[in-house]
């Protein structure tokens, strides 16, 4: 749609300026807050102009903080969720849209009432099986009374025992399933057209080799918009991390800011570290940012390649 | 060997029933069309036949081996689809060569074929075109290449022409019939264009409410209309039908508006007295006095100019018919103007069942009719 009225034209530019403005203060404050020294940015009434110890106070939060490790972890994180979220939902997808069988609508409903179900409300019972991840099956087990029949012929309790705590695995599981990437892909997978699948059929290709040589390469600019949101959202978790690790080997980095920002704790009373944790939210910053760069190219070469 | 035999096919979804027990033999090597209106069915008969659509009922064997619980890839059929079904992501060449990579032929070889295919329906110099950087013809022509690289024993195609312009239509057309011609595969094509039909069945079918109305010739089908619903259906402009009545004599068929219509004798057969459908073409009614006196009037509103002939638009016993005149008469309008029936194209049709009685008695009356032509 394009509006000739000039004033309207106006009202947008103005509505639009003011948006990005809102967006920037913040970043631009945190970026000035980075580049002082602690008694410049406690200073009142504070200065907006940055200063010239940015260098100075990013090796600083880098080394107090221990990103390096952080960094890794988090970026094995993000991979992870990543890569299993856009495979499970991908595999999920193909399985409802593809596939005539009686409970493909109530699967289709089951997933999609997740979606209301985020990790952090049901981050209590995902704190218990990750703990023990086997300890539903222990408890079919011991519902139906197998534990206690082999206890009485053997002699041995079952006991099913698969902690997920401080690992990669804990980390990672618990956020790959993905209500929204099923639908995303599902949305997708039903306009592909009958005929196409049909000519697929005729042409002797499985459903697997369907899915994979044909759905998966029309997806590829579905599956970078998932991604790049994707990447962004585990790049960012915090309290499920927060929660399930107390080894700092495995801390991520959201949690691991959160540590930087001042307060009582951390500071014990003494001047808030702003500087440091402003700049530490710089270098946090950096992996999403570039990721979404990067991926928006590829967005943009997928829009100019339309296939039709 | 690659005879298609279908025996009382049936196909429900759910409770509605949309093909009724078919029969139908589709010799090897010959080139069948299936002809209807929209939601006939042709699709779905089709679609049993490859295998993409479960058959509800009866049994369907290719080559002699029924293939009723037998995947798509395992029944030897390629099917050419109405809109062209290419892979987007795929250069011509994937498109065409994709089956022959799953049947997991090497690379040399899948090449060298889909370097023949190409050549064979002009797409040589398209081989690296992505099918969205092609024209419809072109497309066409891809779809059609990708049916033709699996050698199969037989062809399906459902529509493939129907988004094309209508020039090159034509020109496909001929291709297909080439195509057929040299590789002889049994073909089944879908359309519900009369004319594609005629010109490429060597046998047509024509179907109407999910069964089957008439097989045949498409010069018999045309001829010798198996009923009322064939006879509308088949031709441009269809069959003129009339109500009417047979005579007690049996000589003649009385219309609506009590004018007697002479027919030849072999028609009455026991029907003396009894309401029938009288079926004429257009092309078989022309002005003048009939010889011998018994003459037709109808009244004409006005003509289409064809070129190659007219077309006049106007009633006869208070139904709407329309001629096909080559002569060049001058039109008259809005007045009874005297017309004429050729006897020997005259059909009956019962008025009940709308099922052929007799008629188009053969060569013999033809020839009459030139004599008649001549008299008059
Ligand atoms: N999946 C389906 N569920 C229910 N009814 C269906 C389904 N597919 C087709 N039909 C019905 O079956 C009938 C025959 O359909 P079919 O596609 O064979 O028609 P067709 O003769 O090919 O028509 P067209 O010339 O429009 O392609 C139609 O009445 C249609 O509504
Ligand atoms: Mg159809």
């Amino acid at each position: 749609m394009i509006e000739r009225a000039r004033g309207l034209n106006i009202a947008t530019q103005i509505i639009l300026g003011a948006g990005l403005l809102t967006l920037l203060v913040p970043l631009y404050l945190t970026f000035v807050a980075a580049t002082q020294t602690l008694p410049e940015v406690n200073r009142v009434p504070p200065t907006f102009l940055p200063g010239t110890h940015l260098f100075d106070n990013l090796a600083e939060a880098w080394v107090r903080s221990n990103f390096g490790q952080k960094f890794v972890n988090t970026m094995i994180l993000a991979t992870g969720v990543v890569v299993g979220k856009i495979t499970v939902a991908a595999i999920t997808a193909f399985g409802i849209v593809f596939f005539q069988h009686r409970f493909r609508m109530l699967i289709f409903w089951l997933i999609f009432i997740t979606l209301m179900l985020p990790l952090e409300v049901r981050i209590v019972p995902t704190y218990s099986v990750a703990a023990n991840a086997l300890s539903p099956f222990q408890q079919i087990l011991d519902v139906v009374g197998l534990t206690w029949l082999l206890e009485a012929l053997t002699g041995m309790r079952v006991a099913l025992e698969w902690n997920l705590l401080n690992s990669y695995t804990g980390l990672i599981l618990p956020l790959v399933a993905t209500a929204t990437g099923t639908f995303l892909y599902r949305q997708f997978f039903m306009t592909i057209p009958d005929e196409l699948v049909e000519a697929a059929q005729m042409d002797g290709a499985g459903p697997l080799r369907f899915l994979w040589e044909v759905l998966i390469p029309l997806s590829r600019t579905n599956i970078a918009a998932l991604a790049t949101i994707m990447f962004v959202y585990s790049w960012n978790q915090y309290l499920w991390p927060l929660l399930i690790i107390t080894d700092p080997n495995y801390g991520v980095v959201a949690v691991e800011l959160g540590q930087l920002v001042p307060d009582s704790n951390t500071t014990g009373g003494g001047i808030p570290h702003w500087n440091l944790a402003m700049a530490g939210t710089l270098i946090v910053m950096v992996p999403p940012v570039l990721v979404v760069i990067f991926m928006q190219r590829w967005f943009v070469r997928g829009l100019i390649n339309t296939d039709k | 060997m690659a005879d298609i035999n279908i025996r009382r096919v049936e196909k429900s979804y759910g409770d509605t029933r949309v093909v009724h027990g078919v029969d139908l033999d589709i010799r090897d090597g010959e080139f069948v069309v299936i002809l209807g209106p929209s939601g006939c069915g042709k699709s779905t008969l089709l679609r049993m036949i490859a295998g993409l659509e479960a058959i509800s009922g009866g049994e369907i064997a290719i080559g002699g081996r029924v293939v009723n619980d037998l995947e798509p890839r395992q029944r030897g059929c390629a099917m050419v689809f109405q809109n062209y079904a290419l892979y987007p992501h795929m250069s011509v060449a994937e498109n065409i060569g994709y089956a022959l990579k799953i049947a997991g032929i090497g690379k040399a070889e899948r090449r060298a074929r889909v370097q023949s295919v190409a050549t064979a329906i002009g797409l040589e110099d398209y081989l690296d075109r992505r099918p969205g950087q092609l024209s419809g013809g072109q497309r066409q022509r891809v779809a059609m290449g990708r049916a033709m690289i699996r050698e199969p024993k037989v062809f399906l195609f459902d529509e493939p022409l129907s988004n094309l312009d209508a020039k090159l239509r034509v020109q496909m057309r001929l291709e297909i019939r080439h195509l057929h011609q040299r590789l002889a595969a049994t073909s089944v094509f879908v359309t519900h264009d009369q004319i594609e039909a005629m010109t490429l069945a060597d046998r047509m079918v024509v179907m109407n409410q999910g069964n089957i109305e008439q097989v045949g010739a498409p010069s018999d089908v045309y001829d010798r209309p198996a009923s009322t619903f064939v006879a509308s259906f088949i031709g441009s402009p269809p069959m003129n039908l009339l109500p009417g009545r047979m005579t007690e004599s049996g000589q003649h068929v009385e219309l609506a508006d009590g004018q007697h219509v002479p027919i030849p004798t072999a028609l009455a057969q026991g029907r003396a007295g009894r309401p029938v459908t009288l079926g004429i073409r257009p092309e078989d009614i022309r002005h003048g006095p009939a010889a011998g006196g018994s003459g037709l009037t109808a009244k004409f509103d006005f003509l289409e100019e064809l070129g190659m002939g007219r077309l006049f638009h106007g009633t006869l016993g208070g139904q709407d018919i329309i001629m096909h005149a080559t002569d060049k008469t001058p039109p008259v309008f809005g007045t009874a103007v005297d017309i004429a029936f050729d006897p020997s194209r005259l059909h009956l049709f019962d008025v009940e069942t709308g099922k052929r009685l007799a008629g188009e008695s053969g060569r013999a009356d033809k020839e009459q009719w030139s004599g008649y032509r001549a008299t008059a």
